[in-house]
């Protein structure tokens, strides 16, 4: 192959007659397997991964503890409202509202410019950043599934003796974690892939790697090409494990 | 055992509840009817305050319901609830539905609350049901698992709100009749319903409420055989 290559290079940089299938060859070569550029793409992809859990644990942390208290505050009995909950509670409608306000890029270069300006971990910024971007999403997503459940189940806890927090974890969460998993899977894809805008705070992703590539062959198409290729197959094997999640989750509505 | 003086409930501008003096005697069975709208259920849920009166006291067992001190939680584990639309926890199965609260709250250790939990199923034969979820039963089944499932908190006296409301009219019987062997095992109850029936049968004391107001009360005997008020008469005229 490598002498293939070689063999046909030149014919194509000096602009040679070369069949479709040799054209092809040569670019496919020189994008992905020259230089063993593939193990970049890996390393990409490996960023890609690694910045994406770390948001996505972030995000659904924080998405949770900000959906929770804002329910509990929206909740309270008449005349019991606690002081703290209310102060909490107008922190994280500030940060919901500055997060969604504002454009994910913007956010990007203002932690990695201004409030991490001296990190070099590129990568742990862009998880940070885009963990926090998600979590007001998230949280967003999450307090509609809670709203969503029927008042009744909690009324039903609440008869029986059991405490707020009790019939949150145990009856009405998991009712909304199961409603709302098609759009925290949509969230969740839209994450995955905005993980590519790190590269403007120079993380090392996938993209970034197909930037590199580009920009030493001065060929666009095949690099690209492959880094949408790539991102299909991730999103779709997250979307298969999304569906087999909702299908576990979905054994109480067994008829 | 239980006292409510001079209870009123506002939702907004519009007074619901207008003051109500009542008490349930251990023991009672009291039934609540009137028409649409004048109040019951907000008077029910006012007794273990899933809603919270405007103004008034309620006394349970000697303790306060409304004080802000009151642990409500452990006073509501005495107070059985039955809503009308059954309010099973649909994410859990029937067995997790009745040994989650004695659970949570400590009355009883797992084991404990699933050997009660069987017996109550049996009690309503409904002991195969004990792994199939809520959206496997029909309306029936699942609103005498809801009576069952208060009943294994071992309250002290059991609320229903229309408990046969939302029911086929074949299933109405079934949730009847445990509800009248509850009775008659001595449980204390506070009933509102349309089954002009049942209260006759099972009332020792018989509530008409109109327009946020008690009117009239008294025996069945005396509520339907005699009623003195002109808005209880028309009531009754319509129903009977
Ligand atoms: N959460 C609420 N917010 C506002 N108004 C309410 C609320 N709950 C009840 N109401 C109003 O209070 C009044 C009494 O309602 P309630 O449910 O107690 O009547 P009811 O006697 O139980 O009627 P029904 O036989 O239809 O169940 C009604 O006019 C109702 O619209
Ligand atoms: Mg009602």
């Amino acid at each position: 192959m490598e002498q293939l290559y070689t063999q046909w290079k030149p014919i194509l940089s000096s602009g040679g007659d070369l069949s479709f299938w040799q054209e092809f060859f040569v670019k496919f070569y020189q994008a992905f397997i020259e230089g063993d550029r593939w193990l970049q793409y890996i390393k990409g992809v490996g960023t890609t991964l690694y910045v994406t859990a770390m948001a996505l644990i972030l995000g659904v942390i924080l998405g949770v503890i900000v959906a929770v208290v804002r329910t509990a505050h929206d909740q309270q009995r008449p005349g019991h409202h606690n002081p703290i909950l209310g102060v909490i509670n107008a922190i994280f409608k500030v940060y919901v509202t500055v997060i969604r306000g504002t454009p994910m890029m913007v956010q990007l270069l203002i932690m990695g410019f201004v409030i991490f300006a001296s990190s070099k971990n590129f990568s742990l910024v862009g998880g940070l950043t885009l963990g926090i971007n998600s979590g007001a999403y998230v949280s967003e997503i999450i307090r509609g599934g809670l709203m969503a459940v029927d008042g009744g189940q909690m009324e039903a806890g609440r008869s029986l003796g059991m405490n707020y927090a009790d019939t949150m974890r145990f009856v009405v969460i998991p009712q909304a974690i199961k409603a709302i998993l098609p759009a925290l899977g949509n969230e969740f894809i839209v994450l995955l892939k905005d993980t590519s805008l790190i590269s403007v705070i120079g993380g090392k992703e996938l993209l970034y790697a197909a930037r590199g590539v580009v920009s030493r062959t001065y060929e666009a198409m095949y690099p690209f090409l492959g880094t949408a290729f790539i991102y299909l197959v991730l999103v779709m094997a997250f979307t298969w494990l999304l569906g087999k999640l909702e299908r576990r989750l979905r054994q109480s509505d067994r008829r | 055992m239980i006292d409510v003086k001079d209870l009123h409930k506002s939702f907004g501008d519009t007074e619901v509840l207008k003051g109500i003096n009542e008490h349930v005697n251990r023991g009672e069975k009291v039934v609540v009817i009137g028409p649409s709208g004048s109040g019951k259920s907000t008077f029910l849920r006012c007794l273990n305050l899933l809603e919270t009166p405007t103004s008034g006291e309620i006394i349970f067992d000697g303790v306060s319901m409304t004080d802000p001190k009151t642990d409500i939680n452990k006073m509501r584990q005495k107070m059985g609830m039955v809503f009308q639309h059954f309010n099973l926890f649909n994410n859990l199965n029937i067995m997790d539905n009745m040994t989650l609260a004695p659970v949570r709250t400590k009355l009883m250790t797992k084991a404990q609350a699933q050997e009660e939990a069987i017996m109550l199923l049996k009690r309503v034969g409904l002991e195969d049901k004990a792994y199939a979820y809520p959206a496997q039963l029909s309306g029936g089944q699942k609103q005498r698992i809801a009576i069952v499932r208060g009943l294994a908190m071992h309250p002290e006296v059991m609320l229903f709100d229309e408990p046969t409301s939302a029911l086929d009219p074949e299933m109405v019987g079934e949730v009847l009749e445990v509800m009248r062997k509850l009775a008659d095992d001595g449980m204390t109850m506070v009933v509102v319903t349309h089954e002009m029936g049942f209260a006759r049968e099972v009332a020792n004391r018989v509530l008409f409420m109109d327009a946020g107001e008690v009117i009239e009360q008294g025996t069945p005997e005396e509520i339907f055989g005699n009623p003195q008020n002109p808005r209880t008469q028309s009531f009754l005229s319509k129903v009977l």
